[in-house]
């Protein structure tokens, strides 16, 4: 039975050979289909990717309370002036919420910070140990926030690796002290990289301070409510508890402001993580859809096929006629042409895996965009050409089994 | 003993529309093991649809065929592709060889459809070539070979299953007369050394004198079924004795 398939598929190389030219054109739509499916998939994959490594750099399971009320067409009302949100809210959120695991009040500004003559502009964010937790930020060098910083209000900062950067060039930071409007901080950790965000923005560039410290210091108190964050972040437990841990957060919100059941929130809230979610199916969607137009042009690549193994079926007719009279069963000239059809689509299959690959590269070099080579698309694009040669070559391939071996003898 | 080859009633109708054409009626005839027989006939009388039949390439539309002691008139196709492929060789006017492989390769042809795996196919095919002459030739190109070598390998291919009928369609007709006797030759010494059964269907009485039976057919109809055999070939077997 081995000797049996090696000899057929021996012939249709033969054959296969003797019309290289023919072979080669007929393979050729098979590689664009596969090359065009690979590369749109490869796209795709980068793109959704990248977004999930976006959410990822968020924190997880998280929602985002702002101050004042959103419209109808999602503008929001007087931000910056709107002080509704204070440090208590923050604290009762995540002791009175069962859903909540915890809550992080944030204020934040700009400032220019200076370490021995050098000068950088960041952003600053005063917060408490919380923040660290809930956007699962590391430390990478020194020490994190402690509940006594917040407390005593220190004067010690954390800094993004982008600020280290700009301010000392390779020296190391811990334990010197910088200084935010004027104000000395001693320089206690360093966080680990966060790189850009989902908005592009670089996350390293950033100095986090106490809440208190960076209220009384630097940022100044904006209104008269000295307790008053521009934000709180919060945590569900998990992320079935996000819509859970929303309700009772707004719950919670309204009634310790007073809110009248027909009065509007005096808060927002964005669960950043939906939104991002929605990019990636939607990056999805587009990826699939891409590549499904390209396996349009795989099955045009498997009607050439079809329609040269016609051809070649029909030059041959001969040859089955002879192979027929010294004993080729219906099921020999069957396999004989798949074997042949399948060859030319699974080389042509091939040779678009590289052309696919390729091009994904080039894609990834020139504009920029992250692709990944996933092998399941690789596996489904040798599996999909495999089959358009079995499919669209069984056709043919009967149509010579069923050959008059008579008729077929006689053939001009 | 059962003869090899017991025909009875056949018949061959071709409906072309309204007309039918009657390619073989009722010929009934018995071939025994071992004999050389020649068929002749004017064109269009039958021969060649005589021929598939007996070669399991046709089927007849009634009467009954039996081969080697086995009805085969309504086997399936796949069956009869088995049968051929053991009992039956076949040669050609056009010689059918395949044009982009080798003697060797055209000799092996029938072994890699052979319903066991056949180790020394190569082998055989060589062997088949070396009985026909053309142990030299054995890697050349069909378009490397003259008409009477194509036919050899031809016949090779023929004989590498060990059939017990070569069957051959006018294998002269494409031929020279000197070719066409060393052609000949091989199918006597085939039929002689291998007890080979050697059906020919042929125009010329020169080819026909090999053979020790002749058949005529005349609008499908077997004439004279047990013809005489010509003086030549009488001659030529008493002289051998
Ligand atoms: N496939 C066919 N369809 C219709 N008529 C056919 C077919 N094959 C043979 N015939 C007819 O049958 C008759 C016998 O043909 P054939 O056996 O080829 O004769 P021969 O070989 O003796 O020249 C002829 O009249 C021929 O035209
Ligand atoms: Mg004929």
């Amino acid at each position: 039975m081995l000797n049996h398939w090696m000899s057929t598929i021996r012939v249709a190389f033969a054959a296969l050979k003797t019309n290289r030219v023919r072979s080669a054109l007929t393979m050729l739509g098979i590689v664009i289909g596969v090359a065009a499916v690979i590369a749109t998939v490869a796209v795709g994959t980068g793109a959704s990717q990248r977004v999930q490594a976006q959410i990822a750099s968020i924190g997880s399971n998280m929602i985002i309370l702002i101050p004042g009320s959103l419209t109808s067409s999602g503008m929001q009302l007087g931000t910056g002036t709107v002080t509704t949100l204070t440090r208590s809210d923050a604290r009762e959120l995540s002791e009175q919420c069962a859903d909540i695991k915890d809550a992080a009040p944030a204020v934040r500004g700009a400032a220019s910070v200076i370490y021995e003559g050098n000068n950088w502009g960041t952003t600053i964010l005063g917060t408490t140990p919380a923040y660290l937790r809930i956007r699962d930020i590391a430390i990478a060098q020194g020490e994190a926030l402690s509940e006594q910083d917040v407390e005593k209000a220190s004067k010690v900062a954390l800094l993004g690796s982008t600020v280290v950067e700009k301010l000392y060039g390779g020296a190391d930071p811990i334990g010197t002290i910088v200084r935010i409007k004027q104000v000395p901080f001693i320089v206690q950790g360093v966080l680990a990289s966060k790189g850009q965000s989902a908005g592009g923005q670089d996350q390293d560039d950033i100095v986090l301070l106490p809440i208190t410290s960076a209220k009384q210091k630097v940022l100044g108190f904006k209104s008269a409510n000295a307790d008053a964050v521009d934000a709180i972040l919060i945590q569900a437990r998990s992320g079935d508890q996000l819509d859970a841990a929303q309700e009772e957060a707004r719950a919670l919100l309204r009634q310790r402001h007073h809110l009248l059941p027909d009065e509007e929130d005096d808060f927002s809230m964005r669960n950043l993580e939906e939104i991002l979610k929605a990019q990636v199916t939607s990056s999805r969607i587009m990826s699939l859809m891409l590549a499904a137009v390209a396996s349009v042009s795989l099955l045009v690549g498997g009607i050439g096929i079809m329609n040269i193994m016609l051809v070649s079926v029909r030059e041959r007719t001969r040859e089955i006629g002879l192979r027929q009279a010294v004993g080729a069963k219906t099921r020999d000239i069957l396999l004989q042409f798949l074997v042949e059809a399948t060859t030319l689509s699974i080389f042509g299959g091939i040779v678009g895996i590289m052309t696919g690959i390729a091009t994904s590269v080039i894609i990834s070099h020139f504009a920029g965009w992250q692709t990944v080579i996933s092998p399941a698309a690789v596996l489904l694009a040798v599996v999909f050409s495999a089959l358009v040669g079995i499919g669209f070559g069984f056709y043919p391939a009967r149509k010579a089994a069923y050959l008059d071996p008579i008729e077929a003898l006689r053939f001009e | 003993m059962t003869p090899l080859i017991d025909v009875r009633h056949l018949s061959k109708t071709y409906s072309l529309g309204e007309v039918e054409v009657h390619a073989l009626s009722d010929v009934t005839i018995t071939i025994s093991r071992g004999s050389f027989v020649a068929v002749m006939g004017p064109s269009g009388s039958g021969k060649s649809t005589f021929m598939n039949i007996i070669g399991c390439l046709d089927r007849p539309t009634s009467g009954s065929y039996f081969l080697d002691g086995v009805s085969v008139e309504s086997m399936e196709r796949d069956e009869l592709a088995e049968i051929r492929n053991r009992k039956i060789g076949f040669v050609f006017q056009n010689f059918n060889l395949l044009a982009r492989v080798t003697a060797l390769e055209n000799a092996k042809l029938p072994l890699l459809y052979a319903d066991n795996v056949i180790r020394d196919a190569d082998a055989r095919a060589a062997k088949a070539l070396a009985a026909v002459g053309l142990e030299g030739q054995l890697q050349n190109m069909p378009s490397q070979l003259s008409g009477g070598q194509q036919q050899r390998v031809a016949i090779a291919r023929a004989i590498v299953n060990e059939p017990q009928i070569i069957l051959a369609d006018e294998p002269t007709g494409a031929l020279d007369t000197k070719t066409s006797r060393e052609i000949m030759t091989i199918f006597r010494d085939l039929n002689q050394t291998r007890s080979i059964t050697v059906i020919v269907v042929t125009h010329s009485d020169e080819v026909a004198a090999y053979a020790d039976r002749i058949i005529y057919f005349r609008d499908g109809r077997l004439v004279n079924g047990e013809a005489a055999v010509p003086m030549p070939v009488v001659l030529d077997q008493a002289a051998k004795r």
